[in-house]
């Protein structure tokens, strides 16, 4: 789980492109406050070919990768 | 080439357009927007800073913070967030300002003096993509300022309320603010119709995300064009109007508000461009954040009005060409300039992760 809550764009983007060069997950959970945030890695990742489903939970949004 | 994002291209649009319309409506030349400007003229009504030009409360960043607000709740994202680095955002905003009142304008007015005509602007923009470059640098070193957290809603809704609460009593009470009588501080929009026009390119800068830093920022690190469309669409939306308007002027010498100092246009954009890269946007783009509930933005923007006061009050900022002077920036100016890139390397160093992260 990469949780970016309370991290000022670009810095969720950066965070998880970091996790995904360093490690190549199958499968990627990361948690949101903001939607800007949300979309713009959702953007970026799906161009690199995961596959994205986002569970909304309380205030806060989930978004699960997979491959 | 990747797909074009419409939406931040019609807030971009919206806002040249506004630009325009603001400054047939009485703001000056080239300043239909200008956040660094307008911050510096509501510092200097709020009697920080005695300059005598430049003194009127500016309703259009009123209603850049409002315009976000209401969109923010509408769209029900609003969030008060803050306890990201406050003191070090506080310092950043500061030398953003005296960088941006050096060059004579924020990243917006910079791209509003190029439609212009104003080919000073272009050497600017070369050195505001330099600083953002610096700050590139910084990011993919793990530079960062920390997380931030909820807080009360009031606390998210500080600058908007000490702002309207001014702004209102700027209508009511005027005699209590200073107002300049001649000079850029002087020529304004009416009040409510600069307001409302303001409201309208918040709410859209909100929606959009649009950042006159984040376009460059994004591009040379993620090769993610979606914002630089919407810097590239207030140009192009500025030019068109102020060929029709007939008040494009094509090229370095006599441009309203401005200087050929080319050095220090260049390092003093540089150092708006890196600024913004660390606080996480451009001046436009803080205040919308603020307006969105991020307390720490709010900190940014009030060391904005800081730094634009002491800019004046230490004669930091450059002066405009005149029939009489070449205008530019002086020594004090200059020395502010270094002073600033060396505290943004000294915050960018002391923000790294450490060794064992």
């Amino acid at each position: 789980m990469v949780d970016v809550r309370g991290l000022l764009c670009p810095m969720p983007l950066v965070t998880v492109r970091k996790e995904i060069e360093k490690n190549n997950p199958a499968t990627l959970e990361v948690l949101f406050d903001d939607k800007g945030a949300l979309d713009n890695v959702t953007r970026f990742v799906t161009g690199l070919g995961y596959k994205t489903a986002v569970v909304k939970e309380g205030s806060d949004f989930k978004l699960v990768l997979t491959k | 080439m990747k797909k074009i994002n419409w939406p931040v291209v019609l807030a971009g649009g919206l806002v040249g357009l506004a630009a325009v319309v603001l400054t047939a409506l009485g703001n000056p030349a080239n300043m239909g927007f200008c956040i660094a400007c307008f911050l510096r003229d509501i510092a200097g009504a709020t009697k920080m800073h005695s300059a005598a030009v430049v003194q009127y409360f500016r309703p259009e960043i009123v209603g850049l913070v409002l315009g976000a607000f209401i969109m923010s709740v509408a769209s029900k994202e609003y969030r008060a967030k803050a306890g990201s680095s406050p003191a070090t955002r506080f310092v950043l905003g500061a030398f953003v300002m005296i960088g941006a009142l050096a060059f004579l304008g924020c990243p917006l007015r910079m791209m509003l003096r190029l439609a212009g005509g104003d080919l000073n602007a272009l050497i600017a923009l070369f050195g505001f993509a330099a600083g953002i470059g610096i700050g590139v640098v910084c990011l993919n070193k793990g530079f960062s300022l920390k997380r931030a957290y909820d807080v009360g809603k009031a606390e998210g809704s500080i600058l908007l309320v000490v702002l309207t609460g001014l702004f209102i009593l700027s209508l009511a009470v005027p005699s209590l603010f200073a107002f300049s009588e001649k000079g850029p501080g002087s020529m304004t929009a009416p009040a409510l119709v600069a307001l409302l026009i303001a409201a309208v390119v918040g709410a859209a800068a909100y929606k959009t995300r649009l950042c006159m830093a984040g376009g460059i920022r994004d591009g040379i690190m993620f090769k993610d064009f979606r914002l630089l469309y919407g810097f590239v669409a207030v140009f192009v939306i500025a030019l068109i109007g102020n060929i029709v308007m007939g008040s494009f002027k094509l090229g370095f010498a006599g441009q309203p508000v401005a200087h050929s100092d080319h050095v220090w246009s260049f390092l003093g954009m540089a150092l708006v461009g890196w600024g913004s890269v660390l606080l996480g946007g451009c001046p436009l783009r803080q205040l919308i954040l603020a307006g969105s509930g991020n307390g720490d933005s709010a900190v940014a923007v009030l060391g904005m009005i800081v730094g634009a006061a002491f800019s004046h009050n230490f004669g930091l900022a450059g002066a405009a060409a005149s029939a009489d002077a070449a205008g530019g920036v002086g020594t004090k100016g200059r020395i502010a300039i270094i002073i600033g890139f060396i505290v943004f390397a000294v915050i960018s160093m002391m923000n790294l992760p450490k060794k064992e992260d």
